[in-house]
């Protein structure tokens, strides 16, 4: 009994104790926290700059990479040739395994077991067979056959390619590059279609929208939002792979550098880097390009458009400018 | 069939509308519906009239059958046995001497075009403006070209006090003002029956009231409204008869002063008694 009487005594006398320390005395005034240092920070910061600094100052002034002799290569009309080449390759690529991605993501996701099985099959064959020995084996099956038509088996044929050798050995490996690259589209395609809210597919067909109009206008857009980061990763892997075409006797931007360099053994260095240097370009065009083409489609996702990088930067500097203000003025 | 309607008429008599309804074939006429899923029976031979002009709410536990109940209406779902029909015109079905037949998905899709439906989750689609959401079903059904659909969708904005907001994305309105862009989606296509899905379930409490101010504004013009709703003071106030639905069942219906405040079955009343 005496025990929660003795609580209580002390409960009641809680409110006398002083309170807890640290609080000074005198009544706090607002104002600023000084933020916590962080040397740890500050230290592998500096660690880092005299890496890059060695990195650079190395790239610059080893002769190893005889940068006079990738400035004689860079632009010259062989080289440009090459890059022409690489860019027809990639873009009838992209182009046709897009369209095959679509074609296969909406088989897939048909209600006809017949359709769903055959893309998964396509999927599951082009995703396992390596590029090159596609690239190869239609390199091959190419030699064999002189004409290549398309029609009704057995039937008539509605055209054919009858081409010179070099058309036919682009023709190859557009092929070859867009049936690989439609198994991957075809994923990321069937992605971007699975994200879109099931509401939104009933509500469109409660408004009695024709099915072409719900996939063209309501579905397919919204699915853009996700499949354009996924298939701009695809593009770039494909951007690279065209260099695997050097197999099917054309010479894009790395088979003529490896041309070029057989010819010159002591160029080859500076022809590498020509290629780095160029594939990195190709890459950055198409990451812009990925920026923009995002933020057009991300109207009405997010309640305010993302801002581009230059709208970025100056609000950046505006804040630092106020913050820099505000510290001078403490 | 004459029975029922004789009932039915006994109270419309206070709406006005009994001359009418007698002449009309019903706006909505559900018959022994049956929807299961597996061995889960939703729907248990749901049987109901709804005459033309009148409002309908339908109350019900969660899980009882009234959302699929409201969705059989519009062919979202196939029921299983039964048929419905609206304005006398059999949905997603043709008779075929005694046999009913799938229709095409086309002639599905043009039924559905006059009913409209408002959906609890609003279900705007995000990456068009409020004007093109309310716009893009006049144009793409056919039904007007775009400058016309652009003036009627103006309206409807208006008609449900959104004019301002226009060129807005879905996203950047407040929930109430989401369903009353829906509600205006809906009307675009002039239906002669709208059907609520929980029209304010997903909204915050002191933004229910505008849709439902909304929604009354429908009822009095004249338009079919079927409504799934909890709120039972909306129902007594804007209902010309009130179903009680449990168990995939119409346990019991009529004007809300008889299922509201005297109503017959203990589930009923045991229903009321919780969300009163």
């Amino acid at each position: 009994m005496s025990e929660p009487q003795g609580a209580a005594v002390s409960l009641a006398e809680a409110p006398h104790q002083p309170p807890p320390t640290d609080v000074p005395s005198k009544q706090l005034t607002p104002q600023r926290v000084q933020p916590l240092r962080k040397p740890g920070r500050w230290i592998a910061t500096a660690v880092v700059l005299v890496l890059v600094a060695q990195a650079v100052h190395g790239l610059i002034s080893n002769p190893f990479y005889q940068w006079d002799r990738f400035g004689y290569w860079f632009l010259r009309p062989t080289i440009l040739d090459g890059l022409l080449i690489t860019l027809e390759v990639a873009a009838y690529s992209a182009v046709l395994g897009l369209l095959g991605g679509i074609l296969l993501a909406l088989a897939r996701l048909s209600k006809s077991p017949v359709l769903r099985a055959v893309s998964w099959t396509y999927v599951w064959a082009l995703r396992s067979i390596p590029l090159i020995v596609v690239l190869l084996f239609l390199y091959n099956f190419s030699a064999l056959y002189k004409t290549l038509s398309v029609g009704v088996p057995f039937g008539p044929a509605f055209f054919s390619f009858d081409e010179s050798r070099l058309a036919t050995d682009m023709v190859v490996a557009v092929i070859g590059l867009s049936l690989n690259e439609a198994a991957y589209a075809a994923e990321v395609v069937r992605g971007g279609i699975l994200s879109v809210d099931q509401g939104q597919h009933e509500a469109a067909t409660a408004l009695g929208l024709p099915k072409g109009y719900r996939f063209r206008r309501i579905v397919f857009p919204q699915a853009l939002r996700s499949i354009t980061p996924n298939y701009v990763n695809q593009l770039i892997g494909l951007i690279k792979s065209t260099s695997l075409v050097f197999y099917v006797s054309l010479l894009d931007l790395f088979g003529t550098a490896q041309t070029m360099g057989a010819t010159y053994p002591g160029d080859i260095v500076p022809l590498l880097l020509v290629v780095t240097v160029w594939y990195l370009i190709l890459t950055s065009v198409v990451s812009v390009i990925q920026f923009y083409v995002e933020r057009y489609y991300a109207r009405g996702a997010t309640r305010s458009r993302p801002p581009t990088p230059l709208r970025k930067f100056r609000t950046g500097l505006r804040d630092l400018r106020e913050r820099l203000r505000r510290e001078a003025a403490v | 069939m004459t029975a029922e309607h004789g009932t039915t008429a006994e109270h419309l008599t206070t709406a006005g509308t009994l001359t009418t309804a007698e002449a009309a074939p019903a706006a909505v006429e559900v018959h022994d519906v049956h929807k299961w899923y597996g061995a889960h029976r939703v729907l248990d031979g749901v049987d109901l009239t709804v005459r033309p002009g009148e409002v309908t709410v339908i109350l019900g536990p969660s899980g009882s059958g009234k959302s699929t109940l409201l969705r059989v209406i519009n062919h979202l779902e196939k029921p299983e046995r039964g048929y419905v029909s609206v304005n006398g015109e059999l949905i997603g079905v043709r008779r075929n001497g005694d046999r009913l037949r799938e229709l095409s998905e086309r002639a599905i899709l043009t039924q559905r075009s006059r009913i409209g439906f408002v959906f609890q989750n609003f279900n705007l689609f995000p990456h068009l403006t409020v004007l093109d959401n309310v716009a893009a079903a006049p144009v793409a059904t056919g039904k007007l070209g775009k400058a016309q659909a652009l003036i009627l969708a103006r309206q409807l904005l208006g008609r449900v006090g959104l004019a301002d907001k226009a060129d807005a994305y879905p996203r950047q309105l407040s929930g109430g003002q989401q369903q009353r862009v829906a509600i205006a989606r809906a009307l675009a296509l002039r239906p002669g029956l709208i059907l609520f899905d929980e029209p304010t379930s997903a909204l915050d409490p002191e933004l229910v009231g505008e849709v439902l101010t909304v929604i009354k504004d429908l009822a009095k013009s004249g338009t079919t409204l079927v409504i799934v709703t909890h709120e039972i003071g909306f129902a007594r106030e804007v209902a010309d008869r009130v179903v009680f639905i449990d168990g995939g069942r119409i346990v019991e219906q009529g004007p809300p002063a008889e299922v509201l405040d005297k109503p017959r079955h203990e589930r009923t009343r045991d229903f009321l008694s919780r969300v009163l």
